[in-house]
């Protein structure tokens, strides 16, 4: 057992701080009462301060379709659609994956090499037969010390959070 | 009375001159694209094309669609499926085969000839290759128009490329500096009327926002270009917008001949 904390500790030591370092969101999708509910498609992606797109992070999208069919929607998704989306090729590989339940989700992204300085976290959900949200949180990066931020949604996201961590 | 009219045309401003719309009381002419903005491997927008005064609603005629033309991402060119026209309007698909920006245009280039002969004034209205056999020859105070329309839409699948917008330097063309599918409700975006390829100054645009029916004004905005033939629309919010720009008097391709030369295009604006 000794062996592999070891190791980490070892590798953590090792690797550069921003490499290394851990973005974890934290995401509600609401559970809505409507006659037709089909689970939203999200984007989430870095951005600047002045809303241009550094990276996009996840898609989860109707990945299974034939023919790729789920694309046809991911403009509906229009900031992230606009600012990074259409300049993308998908599926890609650790960004593309199937849409989420409604509940609670937690997921540890590592950005890796940014340009030291201040971020948004956003993230935009579009529901066929539903509406479109889109909420940003603030984060530093790299992480000095662990740091989060929180907001709310109001219609198709629920509770947001972004931690980071050294 | 020619001389004076004449005389009183030559001392108004060529700015001035330019600056009528070239058919402020005529129906307007529009396409209107199921959307601009599209994703996916195999996206189709379906057009309606129709002439009528509210936008953008059927209520007049039907547009004829043996003008319209596709230009697809590469340049070369398209071609619109299931046309169809009805009593008020027609439509047709557009499948977006390419990745990259689609222009779909309805271009016409006509003359209008009015002469007198044996002292009746009679009309003529053909194409330039008819010309020299359309005028007899004992015809006196022949006045010859020539007529440059252009209509066009554009819809981009993917990242918007600029292949397509090339204009062709005949009659009045929009040369876009914000891209015409790149439209959001909180930027300005700015465009460029060009006559014949060079910088149209001077000259009124007037941008009508659809769906007046619901609303009591017609909320359109009139713009002028500049020097450089630019001008800039604030959008007033999302939506799907007509755009028309005419220059009336200038001097023709055609010898003796006056020009009239319009620009017509409907522009989507995306909430942001």
């Amino acid at each position: 057992m000794r062996l592999p904390v070891y190791t980490a500790a070892l590798t953590g030591l090792m690797a550069t701080p921003a490499l290394a370092a851990d973005l974890e969101l934290s995401l509600e999708i609401p559970r809505l009462t409507v006659a037709e509910y089909h689970r939203p498609y999200v984007a989430v992606w870095i951005e600047n301060p002045d809303k241009t797109a550094v990276k996009t992070l996840a898609v989860w999208y109707d990945v299974k379709l034939k023919n790729n069919e789920g694309q046809k929607w991911l403009k509906d998704m229009r900031q992230w659609w606009r600012r990074a989306g259409r300049d993308m090729t998908l599926p890609a590989d650790g960004i593309s994956a199937a849409t989420r339940a409604p509940g609670k989700h937690q997921v540890v992204f590592k950005p890796g090499a940014l340009p030291a300085g201040q971020y948004n976290l956003v993230v935009e959900a579009a529901r066929e037969v539903g509406g479109v949200e889109v909420l940003r949180a603030p984060f530093q990066w790299p992480p000095k010390a662990r740091a989060t931020s929180s907001v709310k949604g109001s219609s198709e996201l629920g509770a947001m959070s972004v931690t980071v961590k050294p | 009375m020619i001389s004076l009219r004449r005389g009183a045309l030559a001392a108004a401003s060529l700015v001035a001159l330019l600056a009528v719309p070239v058919a402020a009381n005529a129906h307007r002419q529009w396409m209107l694209p199921s959307a601009t903005v599209l994703s996916g491997n195999d996206p189709w927008i379906t057009v309606d094309a129709a002439v009528s005064n509210d936008l953008f609603y059927f209520d007049h005629n039907p547009m004829r669609l043996d003008g319209i033309a596709v230009i697809a991402p590469d340049g070369s060119k398209g071609e619109i499926k299931n046309g169809a026209t009805g009593k008020y309007r027609s439509t047709f698909d557009v499948q977006l085969a390419q990745p990259g920006t689609y222009k779909i245009t309805n271009v016409g280039d006509g003359l209008m000839a009015s002469y007198k002969q044996n002292g009746e004034t009679k009309r003529w209205r053909g194409t330039e290759a008819e010309l020299a056999t359309a005028i007899p020859k004992d015809a006196t105070d022949v006045k010859l128009t020539q007529s440059q329309r252009r209509l066009e839409i554009f819809a981009t699948r993917g990242s918007p490329t600029k292949e397509a917008l090339k204009i062709t330097g005949k009659g009045l063309e929009l040369e876009p500096v914000t891209h015409p599918n790149d439209l959001v409700a909180s930027e300005a975006a700015t465009f460029k009327l060009m006559l014949d390829g060079k910088p149209a100054a001077g000259v009124e645009v007037e941008v009508v926002p659809g769906g007046n029916r619901y609303r009591s004004g017609t909320g359109e905005m009139k713009l002028t270009t500049d020097a450089q033939g630019a001008f800039t629309v604030k959008w007033p919010g999302a939506g799907m917008y007509w755009l028309e720009a005419g220059v009336r008097g200038g001097k023709a391709s055609i010898p003796n001949a006056e020009r009239n030369a319009s620009y017509v295009t409907t522009l989507e604006v995306l909430p942001d």
